[in-house]
């Protein structure tokens, strides 16, 4: 190793001090809202309330237990992540595994890959999307949330590209026995690709439990909305205007303990698949870089 | 014959993608026709009359919509920047950490925002930038404030662009993160003995050996002009700001959905979708020509 001088050590421990003031500043505003869940009314209203909760109590997370609206709209989005990661799952392998075959073996496979790239780059307004949607008839149903989406293009790309990674030897020497395209799928591609798989699934479990405007705008009746729409609509839609009344902002203030509870209990899903999400995420930027 | 019953079988498997493809995007962009109609629902598509161009020279006489559109590209280019040069200058800092384990913590950190959604963080926005939050809080140890600083026109989308650096920097970061770790070590080494300092090896080795990855990235954010983010900024704005705040995207929501101006709102989003695409198809060659990248 090369000699190194103390201003070159000094400088070292600068920036390592300097990125972690960066890190912990990312996470200030979420252990703000932690501390303002765990907190008294009275000092939330207070406005005494920075890091750490003052007058440390649970009453807002027994309310939320108690809550059966909130649980209704956290069983929607559940629902919607099964059934969702579900159809998200089976339709991109179905779709991935054609569009990764050569033109010889599969004529097609170019057309196809354009008509599924333009259909991604393709950002059709909302408005024609709405009336399509409740065309069919799918408003207030737990179908609208998930089949509009159901086929990821760009998760599509990413197992395609995968797919092709894979040595063609495998391939070949199955053919020979006679293996048919879906035994080819589901006893060579499927099991040699499960990082490229545990990274879409993971792709659709968070845009899924994230996604709150289509469960606003096609469901008419709120019982039906996901988690996120109900929060949308309970933290932020219900506000009333920032120079409104004083008696409109003290009710506001009341509800703040309440509403920080509830935005930290729909992170908790995302909190708990953190450490899958940052290793297989990373993971699928890169694989999505890699090509033939 | 067995070539045939493998196509066969590529058909089958490709068919439910297919048909859910036309289903939610093909049709929707049929249904756009709305657009040169004074689309009535009771009516239908069949139904209502034709007004050719009307609604979309009545949307360039709109100075709402001029302004829209302006907000719009303003807001996305300078997160793009903005984003781009953060994630820039924490990829390089994380790389002069020797610490293996620091740098794991610190990644951690500011990865996490990227995977909450704008619900959950603009509820938590307007609670630390309230009058009273965390962030007047502290300014006002400066003396400074309070400011409102999601109800001012002019600071508005500012507190737009750096939210979204909150949200994407270190997680834009991963890219050129990789991009330097692929770097040579034997460059630096030979740098050192020719007793090259920290910047210096910054400027000549690192800086340059993830150039191509900025073009990349800046040629592909081309296509993203139009996309100022409507889940941020529907969560956040308010009509005191949409002046300065309202993008496209929530323009199009008002008048389209809520209003119930289908045709108009039709009109603005087709506007959108057609120089959208024409951005992504620039985006795309340029990526090609300057940074030889191909989609698949």
């Amino acid at each position: 190793m090369v000699f190194r001088s103390t201003t070159d050590r000094i400088v070292d421990y600068l920036i390592t001090t300097l990125l972690i003031l960066v890190g912990v500043t990312a996470l200030l505003p979420l252990v703000n809202t932690l501390a303002i869940s765990l907190s008294d009314k009275a000092a939330v209203s207070g406005g005494m309330v920075g890091l750490w909760p003052v007058g440390f109590n649970l009453d807002a997370y027994g309310f939320i237990l108690r809550d059966d609206k909130f649980w209704r709209a956290f069983g929607v989005s559940v629902l919607r992540v099964l059934l969702g990661g579900a159809l998200n799952f089976v339709l991109t392998v179905m779709t991935a595994f054609p569009l990764s075959r050569s033109t010889r073996a599969f004529p097609a496979r170019d057309l196809f890959m354009w008509l599924f790239v333009f259909g991604m780059i393709l950002n059709v307004g909302i408005v024609p999307w709405y009336l399509t949607v409740s065309g069919y008839g799918l408003l207030d149903s737990i179908w609208a949330l998930v089949l509009p989406g159901a086929v990821p293009i760009w998760s599509v790309i990413l197992l395609m590209n995968f797919f092709r990674s894979i040595p063609k030897e495998l391939d070949e020497a199955a053919r020979i026995d006679g293996a048919t395209p879906w035994q080819l799928l589901w006893s060579i591609y499927l099991p040699t690709s499960l990082p490229a798989l545990a990274t879409i699934t993971l792709f659709s479990i968070v845009g899924h439990w994230n996604s709150f405007f289509d469960g606003l705008i096609l469901m008419n009746n709120p019982d039906n909305y996901p988690l996120q729409t109900y929060i949308q609509q309970l933290v932020i839609a219900d506000r009333p205007a920032l120079h409104g009344g004083q008696a409109a902002l003290m009710a506001q203030i009341s509800n703040n303990t309440l509403n920080a509870a509830k935005l930290f209990v729909a992170m908790i899903p995302i909190l708990l698949i953190y450490p899958l999400l940052q290793r297989y995420f990373v993971r699928g930027i890169m694989l999505g870089a890699v090509k033939e | 014959m067995f070539k045939d019953s493998e196509r066969r079988a590529y058909y089958v498997m490709i068919l439910p993608g297919l048909a859910l493809m036309v289903a939610f995007t093909f049709v929707p962009l049929a249904y756009s026709v709305i657009a040169f109609q004074k689309f009535n629902p009771a009516l239908g598509v069949q139904g209502s009359p034709w007004v050719g161009l009307d609604n979309i020279l009545y949307m360039f006489s709109l100075r709402d919509a001029r302004q829209v559109f302006f907000n719009t590209i303003f807001i996305a280019t300078m997160k793009m920047i903005v984003v781009l040069v953060a994630a820039v200058a924490f990829a390089l800092l994380l790389n002069e950490v020797r610490f293996l384990r620091i740098r794991r913590s610190i990644q951690t950190m500011v990865y996490l925002p990227h995977f909450l959604s704008w619900v959950i963080l603009a509820g938590i926005l307007r609670t630390i930038l309230a009058r009273d939050g965390l962030v007047n809080d502290f300014l006002a140890i400066f003396g400074i404030g309070p400011i409102y600083f999601l109800g001012q026109p002019n600071i508005f989308p500012w507190v737009i662009i750096f939210s979204d650096v909150w949200k994407e920097f270190g997680f834009e970061a991963i890219v050129y993160l990789a991009a330097l770790t692929s770097i040579d070590p034997t460059l630096y080494e030979v740098a050192e003995l020719d007793g090259a300092n920290r910047v210096q090896k910054m400027r000549y080795i690192s800086i340059p050996g993830i150039a191509p990855v900025i073009v990349l990235v800046a040629c592909l954010s081309i296509g993203n002009v139009l996309n100022a983010g409507f889940d941020q900024i529907f969560n956040l704005y308010s009509p005191i700001v949409y002046s300065t705040g309202d993008i496209i995207d929530t323009y199009v929501y008002r008048i389209g959905l809520i209003q119930g101006q289908y045709s108009l709102g039709t009109a603005v989003g087709l506007f959108k979708t057609v120089v959208a695409l024409i951005l992504i198809g620039v985006s795309y060659w340029a990526a090609g020509k300057f940074a030889n990248y191909r989609i698949f």
